[in-house]
């Protein structure tokens, strides 16, 4: 028995282990590899051709590489990517500047309090994304309540005069009402990882800076903000990334001066039925998140090396 | 050198109260009314089992708690009532708290890049407590890279960078394991006496507190029951709970027999006490006699009396060993009296074979000098 315990404790122990990057191997790299191939495939009328072709003893390897010359040519493209990562950054800032000190003061309220406002951070998962989404324009269209809020505290003006939305009134469909749409949908995204991080905070750090000199305000910005750049770091990826790809959001609340990323794919995939095209897009938009992403996650690790 | 106590005074606490309310109206006093004065560059222990305060009084002292009345005098000024980050004191905190965001040199700076230093003068203060504390080559590590006895000195270290007129040591050595403690304190002390700094430490363990203090405050309940050396706190114990807290000790309760300047007698259970010195008491009192383990002799002989002990059946008693306990160094033997009380006994085991070599159900005789005792009235 006690033999062949440790055989079958082994073959538990990788599968716990294997399990997750079976799922990532079949529900990210594999489909990712597919959109890959459809992206350097030639149409042939309703079919792709084969990538690689055997005819008369002629091994032939073709890679269509129009499509990603035509991005890099037609400035659309490359105006829409610009748009998109100027919004998910726009909405990035903004939840950490709200989630931030929401997810502070959460982490620093008493123990009894703590679960109740956990639950209503959560609460919004409760109704459908898009019908949240959705209710914005009611809100947000002329005698809507929060436009008539914002109309009577007049930050209409402010938002003229920064060039946000076109007219007194005129909030929808216009980068105000989509950054809106975006900070509330995503804000819970911010939060929890900050409050992960900072209700795990070692409270006799603060104490010490207090001890060493250090006033409540440069104790927080000395000790508490360096100590909690894990939660930033996660809460703003969290947000960051499915903001470059939205399309729902852009498409309820956004309008003609707000063209994103999302809405090109879209447009190519079902409008124009090119799935070449589309894949291209798709692939350009995964290589603008991930390789600054895998640049900083080196210069972090070689950062901790070179401390070592 | 010693002039009156108000000259020496250097830290003084006056009155102090804390209480601390719970959420049912009700108060808990944890310090209550202390009065302590501390003297320039000593090491003061405060020593007592979990609850008696004295981790609050440290608090105070470093201005995480605020006290419900009274002063703290530190060189002429009152600071009950500032806050940490403005007083001259610094902690050595429990388990240290260190930065880990922070390099071993960027934690002590910590407290000096506060005060506005200019960067040079940073950098000299911070390469001398590093000399200081022997860390010069951890400088740039982070703390989680250092062994439980570096991260300590980094502590210490961090703490004395600003030059405090008071540290505070929280349970100094309390996350280190039993060897390195050792030459730890010893370690600690003379870099504390180096730097000619006063210090207050809170400690529960006794060997701590006696290896490291000029002197010991006993707390117990929120008040301190005696102030001494750690000889004269051992030696003569001024209560019942001071006497048992600290060290090993037998306490037989009795009556005062015969009270006479030069000696006093006692009556217990089992032995009738003679006691080499007078009391202030009076002849029937309640007493309780203390007996250091470590002062008795046992052996399977009855004693020899020499010239001058008193008569055989006075300061010795006779008895069962019922358990045996080998430390190596010593051999601590608990003795089953007439009575049935239990009578604890240490001998040094400075031979490697004793001639008298004492066993389980042995009987065997103990017996003490008339100045071992102390003789306690509360």
């Amino acid at each position: 028995m006690a033999i062949s315990k440790t055989p079958h404790l082994s073959w538990s122990a990788r599968t716990v282990v294997g399990v997750p990057y079976l799922w990532l191997l079949l529900c990210f790299m594999l489909p990712f590899l597919i959109v890959l191939k459809i992206s350097v495939s030639e149409m042939e009328t309703v079919v792709f051709k084969d990538l690689i072709t055997w005819t008369d003893g002629v091994l032939q390897l073709q890679l269509k590489l129009s499509n990603y010359l035509f991005i890099t040519q037609d400035d659309l493209y490359f105006r829409t990517y610009l748009a998109s990562l100027k919004y998910a950054a726009v909405t990035t800032a903004l939840c950490l500047l709200i989630g931030y000190p929401f997810a502070y003061f959460m982490a620093r309220a008493s123990k009894a309090v703590q679960p109740g406002l956990l639950m209503m951070v959560m609460l919004p998962f409760w109704t459908s994304f898009l019908l949240r989404v959705y209710a914005w324009k009611g809100l947000l269209s002329e005698g809507g309540w929060v436009a008539q809020v914002l109309d009577a505290l007049h930050v209409d003006q402010v938002l003229i005069a920064l060039a946000l939305i076109p007219g007194p009134g005129q909030y929808m469909n216009t980068p105000f009402s989509l950054v809106i749409g975006m900070v509330y949908t995503y804000l819970p995204f911010m939060i929890l990882p900050l409050y992960a991080n900072l209700s795990k905070m070692d409270m006799r750090l603060l104490e010490a800076a207090s001890d060493l000199g250090a006033t409540a305000w440069v104790a927080f910005w000395k000790v508490t903000v360096p100590l909690s750049r894990g939660g930033i770091v996660a809460g703003s990826m969290l947000v960051f990334i499915p903001c470059v790809g939205e399309f729902v959001i852009p498409e309820l609340l956004g309008g003609p001066q707000t063209l994103m990323i999302g809405r090109v794919l879209w447009d190519e995939f079902f409008a124009n039925n090119d799935w070449p095209m589309a894949s291209s897009v798709a692939v350009v938009m995964i290589l603008l998140i991930l390789v600054p992403l895998a640049l900083f996650n080196k210069a972090q690790s070689d950062a901790q090396e070179a401390r070592r | 050198m010693s002039t009156s106590d108000q000259a020496e005074a250097y830290l003084r606490i006056d009155r102090l109260i804390k209480d601390f309310g719970s959420q049912d109206g009700s108060t808990y006093r944890a310090v209550d009314n202390i009065s302590l004065d501390i003297r320039q560059g000593e090491i003061f222990a405060l020593l007592g089992p979990s609850g008696c305060g004295k981790t609050s009084l440290l608090r105070m002292l470093g201005g995480f708690d605020l006290p419900s009345s009274g002063r703290i005098m530190l060189g002429g000024q009152d600071l009950a009532q500032l806050a940490p980050y403005q007083r001259p004191i610094n902690m050595m905190f429990q388990s240290y708290a260190l930065f880990p965001h922070l390099s071993v040199w960027d934690n002590i700076a910590f407290g000096l890049r506060r005060e506005g230093l200019p960067k040079a003068e940073v950098a000299t203060r911070v390469e001398a407590m590093l000399k200081l504390v022997q860390l010069g080559k951890f400088a740039q590590r982070k703390p989680h890279q250092l062994s439980g006895g570096q991260q300590q000195r980094v502590a210490l270290a961090r703490s004395l960078a600003k030059q405090p007129k008071l540290l505070l040591l929280d349970e100094p050595l309390g996350a280190l394991d039993k060897k390195l403690r050792e030459e730890t304190q010893i370690e600690l002390v003379n870099i504390v006496e180096s730097v000619g700094v006063t210090c207050v430490m809170v400690t529960h363990d006794q060997e701590e507190a006696m290896a490291m203090a000029s002197r010991i405050g006993i707390m117990s309940e929120g008040r301190i029951l005696q102030v001494g050396t750690p000889r004269e706190i051992y030696e003569t114990p001024a209560t019942r709970f001071v006497a048992d807290f600290i060290g090993n000790v037998n306490l037989m309760d009795g009556t005062l027999a015969v009270d006479e300047p030069d000696h006093v007698e006692i009556d217990c259970a089992d032995v009738r006490h003679y006691v080499g010195h007078g009391i202030t008491g009076h002849e029937g009192m309640p007493v309780t006699v203390a007996l250091r383990p470590e002062k008795i002799r046992i052996s399977s002989k009855p004693p020899v009396l020499e010239a001058g002990d008193p008569p055989a059946p006075i300061n010795q008693v006779k008895g069962r060993i019922k358990d045996m306990v080998y430390f190596g160094s010593d051999t601590l033997y608990h003795l089953k009296l007439a009575s049935g009380a239990i009578l604890k006994v240490t001998q040094s085991n400075t031979e490697r074979h004793p001639d008298d070599n004492l066993s389980w159900e042995d009987e065997a005789y103990a017996w003490w000098s008339p100045s071992a005792h102390v003789v306690l009235t509360q």
